[in-house]
Formats: C-alpha cells, structure tokens, sequence
C-alpha cells in the first residue's frame, strides 16, 4: 500500500502542487469577482509574486519564508499603485485595462536582465513542501468563511449587486475595491512564489494572456456564487488533461468543449448549490 | 527610410483594422467580447491553404472562399454557442467565456489534424513581383493587402451606412429590444453580423498568412490582445474608431521597431491601451458612454 502511495507520489507530485497553486489562483479572481470586478491581471500578479521569490532566493540567499512574503508583498503594492487610477472603470473595461498591464508587465519581464530576459530563472531550488501549499490554503478558506459574513464581506456583495446603491448607503466602495484587488494580488504573488519553487523556473511566458484567461476560465467552470466553486473548477481543468491523456493532441479540445458545455447547461457553475438542492427534491420525490 | 517603414506600417494596420472591424462589431451588435476571433481568423488562413494545395486553385480565388468557411463557421458558433445564453439572457461574462472555450476548442482541433508546426503557402502561391518607386520597394502583395482590405472596409461602412439593411444593424446596435418592437429581424441581424464579422476575421487571417508566409495553430490567439487593443483605442463597437485604431497600431508597431528596439514593440502598445483607458475610457473617438447605475 505504502509503495502505491509513493509511486503515486513520484509521478504525479507535481500536478498535486498545481491543483493547490490554481485553487490558490481561482480563490485571488473570486475575491476581486466577488466584489464585482473582473480583473484579468491575476496572471500577471503571479508571474511578478514568482519572480520576486525566486530572485529572493537565487540572489538574495533568503529563507522561503520570507521569500514568499516578498513574493507576495510586491504583487501588493504594485496593485494599490495601479489600482487606484484603473478601478475607476467598471465591466469590460477594467477587464481590458488589467489585460493591457499584463502584457505590460510580460514584456517587462522578457526585457529587464535582472527577470533573465525570454530565458527566465533557472535552476530555482526545490523548496516547496506540500504542507506549506496546504497550510495557506486552509488559512484562505478559513479567512474567507470568516469574510463572508463580515463587514467586509458584506460590503463586497453589495458593491457586486448594485454599486451606486453600495455608494448611497454609505459604504467606501472605492476603498472596498481596492482593498479586494490588493488582496487578490496578494494571494496571487504567494501563489506564483509557492510555483516557481516546485517546477524550479520562471518564464516570461507562463503569465500571458492564456494564463490569465485559464484562472477565470477554472473559476467560471466551478462556479462563482461561493469560494468552493473556483478551487473545484480550477482543480478539474488543472487534472482533465492528464486524465485525457489518451486523447494525445485532441485533449486541450475537450477542455474547450466542457468550458462551453458547462457555460451553456450549467449556468452556475459546476458547483451549484441550487442546482443540488434541486436534484436532491427530485430524487427524495 | 521612414516612408518604407510607413509602407510597411500601413500593410499591417490595414489587415489590423480588418481583424478589429470584426471584433468590434460583434461587441457593437451583440454585445460580446468574441475571443474566438482569433480562432476564426486561424481557421480562414488553413481553408485558404487547403484550397490552395489540395483543390489548386489560385489564392484570389482561395481568398473569397476562405471567408466564406470562415463566415459559416462564425455563424456556427454564433447559432450553436451564443444563440442560447441570448435566450437565456446570461450574464454578459458568460458569452465571453464559452467563446473562449470555443477558441480553445477549435485552435486545438486543427492541431490535432496539423500539426503544431508551421505551413506555408507552397511557391508560386503568393505573387513575388515589387516595385521600385525612388527609395521605397513596394511588393504586389503588399498593394493587393492594402486594396483588399481598404475595398473591404469601406464596403462594410457603406453598407452600415446607406443601406436599409445598415440602418436595421445600427438600430439592433442601439437597442434590439427597441428594434424587435419596430419590426426588425434581430436574430437575423445578430447572424448576418456574426457571419460577416467573422468572414472579415478570415480574411485578415489569409492576408496575414500570406504576408508572413506563415500559418499555424496559435497564430489566431497571439492576435487577440492586439485586437483587443484596437478596438480599445477605437472605442467598444466603434466601426471607424477600429480601422484607425488598426493603422495606428500597425504604424505603432513598426515604428517602434524600426526606431527604439524590438523588445518594447508589444510594450509600447499595450501601455498606451493602458493610458488610453485610464484618460478617454470611450475610446479615441468615442462617445461617452452613460454609466448604467
């Protein structure tokens, strides 16, 4: 039994750490989403959170620890920099502004010396365990069933249902929509910095546009009416192509054909507490 | 120097705005930010090249053909994907992802049957002749890209413009529930829209994939940011605002190639994308729109 396990282990350790990096990611999008911001810039929060740890590590000879809270401290304030002036837009547009500055910031990237240009960082040790993946995500869920009902949490669901409704009742809307964008940059540069320390690179191009679209895509997938949703969603397509494996170059295809299957007959979401309660009435009748 | 770069910016920008003319009026019309775009786009460049290999026929033959599978395949997806969740009245994110699932979808499909690797139009296809007018070399097929894609262009906004069937497209545009109540066909709009933006989209593929000399799977998917970028420029469904936006591009790009340096090229457009949305959210030449509270 032992032996499965660590056969099992050996082969698939590093998809279980993705699976706990993109729940990871699909809970920083559900954060700002769940404030009603669609921001495409998680990607890019990400790839500088996973530059600035390895670079702490490579250059700076840090411990993990603080590598990572490096990784995602700067992802931090480089939201509140450019957060102030973009979240004044709204819908589709803070979707294409966010966008541009990952490009931007990709760019960026593949051009400064220090990022080791299209190249990217090499040779970036070992040093993620599975418990460190585990610990954060269960302080996440944890801070975010304690949110939900909060305040804070309130206040995100009322800016999301009606924002100008949000603003007459007296709630800070733009302090709560920044406070939501830096926290998802947060989580998504602890995300990136916990990434590059198990697949021991850093490229430019893992934090493109595609990137970028995939966590939306993952938290969509799964649902967007609670946190659970995104990290199933996110979970399913990080696991599907291994799965279809046997479907060689067809298998990215039918991670399409699911994403506009679910979008079309599952409205909610793969994780849709609704649609359960729905399904369990039936079944009882 | 500088008038070859700008003969060179101005073979890019027009197939650009031909790219972006599509994108935008799909988001005029219907509402949705169509990222399989670019996947049309891809699939027009390998109709054009099967025409050409397997049923030898010239590629100004090939060309209208290939928009004609490109606009089929864009109604299909129109009738098959988006139709429903119009019917459903589903939020406006979620046309946006099934058209990503969509381009996902289609893009890994053809490399499936293709390959990853890159075709080529075989010799002969594309015509090679050039022109020397003083400094400038100027090649047939960059007149024929510009002619084609202007000639394009301009019939699209003739049509919006002066036709029974323009005014019905902008009316739709405006308002289809207004429009429904006056008696015009929406849906039949929203298809001969979803047909022509993406027939428009293959078009710009096939010149693309003959100006390069190059097609592959993923060239659709590295040209939607860029679209992106126009019609923000342009302003969100704004037909004319995307042409500009297009050779603006165009002329952005080459212009940052041939005098700063290649590293920034995608940089420079994407910050100004930036800029722009953060000064005149509307777009260049845009109305202001009204925020819907």
């Amino acid at each position: 039994m032992t032996e499965t396990l660590q056969v099992f282990w050996a082969t698939y350790n590093t998809l279980v750490f993705t699976v706990g990096v993109h729940a990871m990611l699909a809970l920083s999008i559900f954060l700002t989403l769940s404030c009603g911001l669609l921001s495409l810039g998680n990607a890019a929060f990400m790839g500088i959170g996973a530059y600035t740890a390895a670079l702490a590590t490579l250059r700076l000879g840090l411990p993990f620890g603080e590598a990572l809270a490096l990784g995602g401290l700067l992802p931090g304030l480089v939201a509140l920099v450019i957060g102030i002036p973009t979240l004044r837009l709204s819908g589709v547009y803070l979707a294409m502004a966010t966008l541009g500055f990952g490009e931007v910031v990709r760019v960026i990237f593949l051009n400064l010396e220090i990022t080791g240009g299209s190249m990217g960082l090499n040779g970036i040790p070992m040093k993620t365990q599975l418990w460190h993946i585990l610990a954060i995500l269960a302080v996440l869920v944890y801070g975010f069933v304690r949110i939900r009902r909060s305040k804070i949490g309130r206040s995100f669901e009322a800016i999301k249902e009606d924002e100008t409704a949000a603003k007459a009742m007296g709630i800070n809307t733009t302090a709560y929509k920044l406070l939501a964008f830096v926290m998802g940059a947060i989580i998504a540069g602890v995300a990136g910095g916990l990434n590059a320390h198990f697949t021991f690179f850093v490229s430019p191009r893992e934090y493109g546009f595609d990137p970028a679209v995939d966590i939306l895509t993952g938290a969509i997938f799964g649902g967007t009416g609670s946190f659970v949703g995104p990290m199933i969603g996110s979970a399913i397509l990080a696991i599907l192509p291994e799965l279809l494996r046997f479907l060689q170059a067809f298998r990215l295809a039918v991670n399409g054909l699911i994403l506009i299957l679910v979008v079309i007959y599952l409205p909610n979401g793969i994780w849709d507490r609704k649609l359960f309660a729905r399904l369990r009435k039936k079944g009882a009748a | 120097m500088i008038a070859q770069q700008l003969v060179n910016a101005l073979t890019l920008g027009s197939v650009y705005a031909l790219f972006a003319l599509g994108f935008t009026l799909v988001f005029g019309v219907l509402e949705v930010i169509n990222l399989s775009h670019g996947a049309v786009f891809m699939a027009g460049a390998y109709a054009a090249l099967l025409l050409v290999t397997k049923a030898n026929l010239g590629i100004w033959v090939a060309l209208p053909l290939a928009m004609l599978v490109s606009g089929a395949l864009g109604l299909l997806i129109d009738q098959v994907v988006l139709k429903p969740l119009r019917a459903r009245r589903a939020h406006h994110l979620m046309p946006m992802i099934a058209t990503i699932g969509v381009a996902t979808l289609i893009t890994n499909a053809i490399q499936g049957i293709f390959g990853a690797e890159t075709s080529r139009f075989p010799f002969g296809t594309i015509p090679e002749e050039s022109f020397q007018i003083g400094a400038i070399r100027i090649t047939e097929l960059q007149i024929a890209i510009v002619i084609i894609s202007s000639l394009l262009m301009l019939l699209l906004v003739a049509i919006l413009k002066h036709t029974r069937l323009g005014k019905a497209v902008r009316a739709v545009a405006e308002n289809p529930q207004t429009s429904y109540l006056l008696g015009i066909n929406v849906e039949a709009v929203f298809c001969l829209v979803s047909f022509t933006a993406a027939a428009l989209g293959g078009g710009a593929g096939v010149l693309i994939g003959l100006s390069f000399n190059s097609i592959f799977p993923f060239m659709g998917q590295a040209l939607i940011p860029k679209g992106v970028a126009v019609i923000i420029l342009g302003g969100l469904g704004d037909v004319r605002g995307a042409m500009v936006g297009g050779l603006f591009l165009g002329v952005a790009e080459v212009m940052s190639v041939a005098y700063l340096s290649s590293d920034y090229r995608d940089a420079v457009a994407f910050g100004l994308l930036f800029l722009i949305l953060l000064v005149r959210p509307a777009g260049l030449f845009g109305r202001v729109m009204e925020r819907k509270a």
